[in-house]
Order: C-alpha cells, then structure tokens, then sequence
C-alpha cells in the first residue's frame, strides 16, 4: 500500500491529476501480481520435464541454452508460430472465450496471496473461501471449451472433466475449513499470521494431505490425470486446441499446480514466516517460494511415479473415501477445539511455540484417531470385497468341477 | 510537496485507511461506475437469456446475469453472499444448465423460440415494471437522499453467529440442509434410467 | 453512493425479465432459466434493502442465503425433471406435456 501511495504521490508532483495518478499506480500494482505468476510458469516448463525426464532415467531437454534453460522459449516460439485452427461448426465466441477463462481461473487466486507480511494483491475478509470460488470458474472454462469444440470426444472428455473438477471440490472445502477453524479468520493474510506460534500442519495433518490430494485432483495431475491422458484420449476436452490457445491452456495448468504448491504452504506450512522476517520482508517472499517449491516438487514426484486411475475409481475414492474422511476431519476437529478451550488448554498467545504445543498435541491426536477410524473402514471394506470375490471363485470352481 | 491537490493528504489518509477511494472521472465515483457496470452484465445477461435462439448462448448469459448480481453483492457490502453466489450458482448451477441443455438436444437454432402469447406476456410484464416504478420504488425510496443507514456493517463473523445461534437463524439452518438432502435425493431418483422395468 | 431506489430498479427490471421468460419462451430449460432470474432479482432486493436499512441485523443476509439454498435444489430438482421428460417424450417443449397419462 505504501508503494502504490508514494508512486502517486510521484506521478501526482510530476503534474497529474490525483485520481488518475491513483488509478495508474494501482493499475500497475495489479499488473505486477498478476505477471508474475505467468514468469514463474516460464520457468515452471522447463523443471517440470527436467524432473520428469530424470525420474525416467533420461536427460530432458539439454540442447537449448545451458542445462536447456532456454527451452520453455522454444516452446513459446513454437506454440505462437503454430497456426489456429478453428474447427467448422465450433461457437466461436465460446471457443475463443475459452483459454482465457482458464487462466483467469488460476490468475485471480494470486490477487489474495500473501507474498511478505506488507506485499500482498489485496487483503480480502473471505480469502480462503475466494479462493474455492474461483477454482469453480475453470470447471466452467472446461465446459464451454469441450462444448464449444463440436466434436463428439471432446464433448465426451469434457463431461468427465467436469465431474471429476466438482466432485473434488467438496473435499477441497472442507480441507480448507480447518485452517480457517484453526486461524479464526478466513483473510489468508490472518491465517499465516496464525501460524506464527505452530504451523498447521502439524496440528491438522490429515486437512493437509486432504488438501493436497484434492488440489491434485482440481488441476488434473496424476494420478487423477484422466482428464488429459495423453497416451489415451489424444488429448480430452482440449483436443481441438492449437497454437496460442492450447498455450494457454498448458501454462494455466502448469500455474494450477504451483499455485496450489503456493496454497498449501500458505494454509498448512505458515507461508512467508520464517527467520528475520520482521527485519527483512523481502525474505517472506523467499520462504514462500521454497516451501512452494517442496510442495510442487512432491506433487511431479507423485506424477511421475504412479499410474492413472480410471473415472469410475476416481469417483469411488472421492465419495466414498475422501468425503466421508473430511466430514470427519470437520466434526472431529470442531469438536477437539471447542474441548481444548473448555479445558482451558488454548494458548493465550498464539505466537508462543510452547503455549502451543497442549493444542498441538491434542489435535494430532484427533488426526490419528479419524485416519485410523477411515482406515479400518476401508480395511474391512476390502476384506469384505475379498471375501465376496473368494466365495464367488469357490462356487464357480465348484459349478466347474460338477459340470465335469 | 506544495498544493497542487490541495486534499492529497487527507485522500493519502483516506486511501491508507480503507475508506475507498477518492478519485472522480468525469463526476462518476468509482462506485457508479461499477454500479453501471454491473447493472449492463446484469440486464444485458437477463436480455440474452429471453432472446437466444442457441441455448447454450443462453446458458452462458445466464452466467454472465449471475456474475453481475455477485458484483452487485460486493458493492452492497456483502462479500460473503457474493462468493457463495458465484461457487453455488455459476460453479453449480450454471453447469448443471450447461448439462441439461446438451443432454436434452434442444440446443441450437430454435426456430421458435417463443410461444403464441408472447405479445400479452410482453404487455403484462411491461405494465408490471412500469407500475413498480412509477408506484412504488421512486415515491417511497426515491426521495431519500442516497446515505447509507451508518458505516457500521455487521461482517462475514456476524453472518456465522447468526446462523448457528439458538434465537436467530440455526432452526433454517438445519431445515435448509434438510431441503437440500431431500433435493439431492429426489433428483437422482427422478433423473435416473429405470433398467428394471 | 449509488441510491437505494437505483439497486430496486435493476431487480425489479430483472425480476419483468425473467417473467418474460417464463411466460413466453417455448422451452422447458428456457423457463428454469427465467426462474432463476426471479429468484435472483428477489436477492438483490433483499441484500440492497439489508445495507440500506439494517445493516446490523442479519436476517437480510440470512434470507438471501436460504433463497439460494432453496434456489439451487428447486433447479436441480426441475432439472432432473425436464430430463426425465425427455427421455419418455423425446421433446422438452413445454407446450408438448399436456397430457397426463395416455
């Protein structure tokens, strides 16, 4: 706020009028959060096949640039130079409105992030919940691009997409809410600040994982990647797409995951806190980054390590196994915290280490206690699949024999 | 720093506070100027959706309608209802009508899109705006001058007291949860392909 | 400020508008559309009455969100309807249901 202000305040001296001055300061403010997420991505390209192609025990791309640092600007230069093909028979304003939605999707979460404890796009009073809300305007962005394309795969693609998308935002909600519970505050600004004393992660670890997974399965990484699956569907609801737009498409989901690297470390792993932060705010920004960096760096991991699950898996997990845990999760934890402060166990400073350690434990214990609850309930589950598919291999082993 | 915008410091101070902003384009606060803007994605989206003849233009006008209202929530001090409005209606609903325009093949180029009536329904509904207007909004509201009753707004916090406290809003809470199990339910059943028959 | 009487007449223009829908648009999708604007031109009215009147009491907020719970199963209700009209009759227009049983 101070920089807008005092970069008015300059352009108001150099002579113009005060309003103007105000709206071009906070004009480039905005430009600013928002181009940098897009030069992150830039240089997101080229980690995301180095790490791919190491994982894979090749080398990746190593020809453009040192250490083909210079590859995600091929990939630009190619993508811009291609030609944009409009399928016959697509709506073309829905068609074009498209990739853009896409990435605004993704962009408009950056303008609540907290990147130091003084820079930050805006502080809204409902950031956590913006947050969710914006992640539901992608879904929309996949329907009209799968409709708009008028090809019967893409449509067929985009369908599944989409019920993949809203079916995983229920979790994502309700992984969101405990850090809210926790901080008292949905402003994400209020819920780092929280984290000054514990960071939640270790007070809520099942919401952590809860998150993470959803997150995953928001942005369409593997192994929920059915979305894309490149070896299967050519390539699903985007099929149709080419040259600039399907760009936009790529660098939107390549931001996705970061920036869902970036909510996590903002929720659960206490974003820009970290050593002499109060001296140097700048250094927020770092800590950010690398807490960001491990988050994403787990998730390609993820990728490229396991295999795909099919849509009927996916929608098994998500409601019969991750909803029922969140509810849970919620129930348990609203339940702990009411006890905690009953008790009288609630730190009175939040930022205190060690006041916070009672509130700590006993909330980890409630986490232990709803993933070996949901565990034992997907146990027997099985047990009970197991049985079922022994007992019918027995009486057809016996019909087999009797018919003999 | 000289006088040259005789109230930049209080604007400074203004603007440091929160208290919104202080410049005026051509007489328009920043206020009326979202206020317009939001009014034309409002009523040019409800236009669209009356005067499609591809539903799912007319979908997609539904959703810009809806957008506005949600600008409109924020203007009037209500972010909490504008985020809901946008994930429970644009991120829900607006697909589920996306779902059903392409499921039920009733799409594109409508050749008629309206029924034989439409001029008396044109004319009621006409007479029914007018009479709205001219009777009750600008005699009774009208006049008043355009302050609001006080800064002082009750926040997203208040709004989740309320909807859990004993004597306000927990009994519609519930019930409202109870509705929606029930739609949930209803909805599956209806919609689903009976094989068995 | 922008005055109150401004925010009732967008709600009461949207409110003729989605009347307009429902009573003369020939398809049953179209018509849910047109609810939906009335159910929404009722929240705005209620929210701009809430800041303008009483913004301390939270039974303008409270009602405009029972309105979009009730709002959102009333679509999903009436859309799973009009297709399970569709599957039995092949047509979702509404002047095609005028028959209870045949």
């Amino acid at each position: 706020m101070d920089c807008i202000n005092q970069l008015a305040q300059c352009l108001n001296q150099g002579g113009m009028d005060a309003g103007l001055a105000q709206f071009i300061s906070i004009f480039l403010g905005v430009v600013l959060v928002a181009t940098f997420p897009l030069l992150v991505t830039i240089l997101l390209i080229w980690v995301e096949r180095k790490f791919a192609a190491r994982i894979q025990d090749r080398i990746g791309p190593n020809r453009v640039g040192p250490f083909g640092l210079l590859q995600p600007i091929a990939d630009v230069v190619k993508l811009l130079g291609k030609e944009n093909i409009t399928p016959t028979g697509a709506d073309k304003p829905i068609y074009n409105l498209a990739p853009p939605f896409m990435v605004a999707a993704v962009l408009l979460v950056w303008a609540v992030m907290p990147l130091t404890p003084y820079h930050f796009g805006v502080d809204l009073e409902i950031g956590a919940l913006y947050v969710i809300t914006v992640a539901s305007i992608g879904t929309l962005a996949v329907m009209m691009a799968g409709w708009a394309s008028n090809n019967k795969y893409a449509l067929l693609g985009a369908f599944r997409v989409v019920a993949q998308l809203i079916s995983y935002e229920v979790p994502l909600a309700m992984a969101v809410l405990i850090p809210v519970m926790l901080a008292g505050s949905m402003s994400l600004q209020g819920i780092v600040k929280a984290q000054y004393g514990m960071w939640f992660v270790f007070a809520a670890p099942i919401s952590a994982i809860l998150f993470f997974i959803s997150s995953q399965a928001e942005t369409g990484r593997a192994p929920f990647d059915l979305l894309e699956a490149e070896s299967e569907l050519v390539a699903g609801f985007n099929i149709e797409y080419s040259g600039m737009k399907f760009a936009m498409f790529f660098a939107g989901e390549f931001m996705h995951v970061f920036t869902n690297g970036v909510l996590m470390a903002v929720f659960f792993t206490g974003g820009w806190i970290g050593p002499f932060v109060e001296q140097l705010p700048w250094l927020g920004l770092i800590y950010l980054l690398g807490k960001a960096s491990i988050w994403y760096t787990i998730s390609l991991w993820v990728r490229n390590s396991v295999p795909r699950l099919r849509i009927d898996q996916m929608m098994d997990f998500n409601w019969k196994f991750l909803v029922p845990m969140s509810i849970l999760n919620v129930l348990v934890i609203a339940f702990l915290l009411q006890v905690i402060k009953q008790v009288g166990l609630t730190p009175i400073d939040p930022g205190n280490f060690i006041q916070n350690l009672p509130q700590t434990v006993v909330l980890l214990l409630g986490n232990v206690f709803v993933g070996y609850v949901m565990l034992s309930w997907v146990r027997s589950k099985g047990r009970q699949a197991r049985a079922a598919d022994e007992a019918k291999k027995m009486t057809a082993a016996t019909v087999h024999a009797v018919g003999d | 720093m000289g006088a040259r915008f005789a109230g930049q410091d209080a604007a400074n101070r203004a603007f440091l506070r929160g208290d919104g902003w202080v410049m005026v384009v051509g007489g328009l606060t920043p206020q009326a100027i979202a206020f317009g803007f939001f009014t034309i994605l409002t009523l040019g989206g409800a236009c669209g959706v009356v005067l499609n003849k591809n539903l799912v233009r007319g979908a997609v006008w539904l959703i810009v309608s809806l957008f506005g209202i949600a600008g409109m929530f924020v203007l009037l001090s209500a972010p909490f209802l504008a985020a809901v409005q946008v994930m429970v209606y644009i991120g829900a609903i607006g697909i589920l009508f996306t779902f059903a325009v392409m499921l039920t093949r009733s799409m594109t180029n409508l050749r008629q899109r309206f029924t034989a009536q439409w001029w008396s329904a044109l004319i009621v509904v006409g007479m029914l705006f007018v009479f709205l207007m001219v009777s009750v909004i600008v005699p009774v509201w009208g006049g008043v001058a355009p302050e609001l009753a006080g800064e002082v707004v009750a926040t997203t916090t208040d709004l989740g007291a309320a909807l859990v406290d004993g004597n306000q809003f927990v009994l519609p809470f519930e019930v409202a949860s109870l509705l929606l199990t029930a739609a949930m339910i209803g909805a599956i059943v209806i919609a689903r392909q009976h094989e068995e028959e | 400020m922008v005055p109150l009487w401004m925010y009732l007449a967008v709600a009461a223009a949207l409110f003729c508008l989605g009347t307009y829908t429902v009573l003369s648009r020939k398809n049953a999708v179209a018509v849910l559309m047109g609810v939906e604007l009335m159910l929404n031109a009722v929240n705005l009215n209620l929210v701009a009455f809430w800041r303008f009147q009483s913004p301390l009491n939270m039974a303008g907020q409270a009602f405009t969100a029972f309105v979009l719970v009730v709002a959102a199963a009333e679509a999903a209700v009436g859309l799973a309807i009009i297709i399970s009209m569709y599957r039995s009759r092949r047509s979702v227009t509404v002047d095609d249901v005028d028959m209870l049983r045949w």
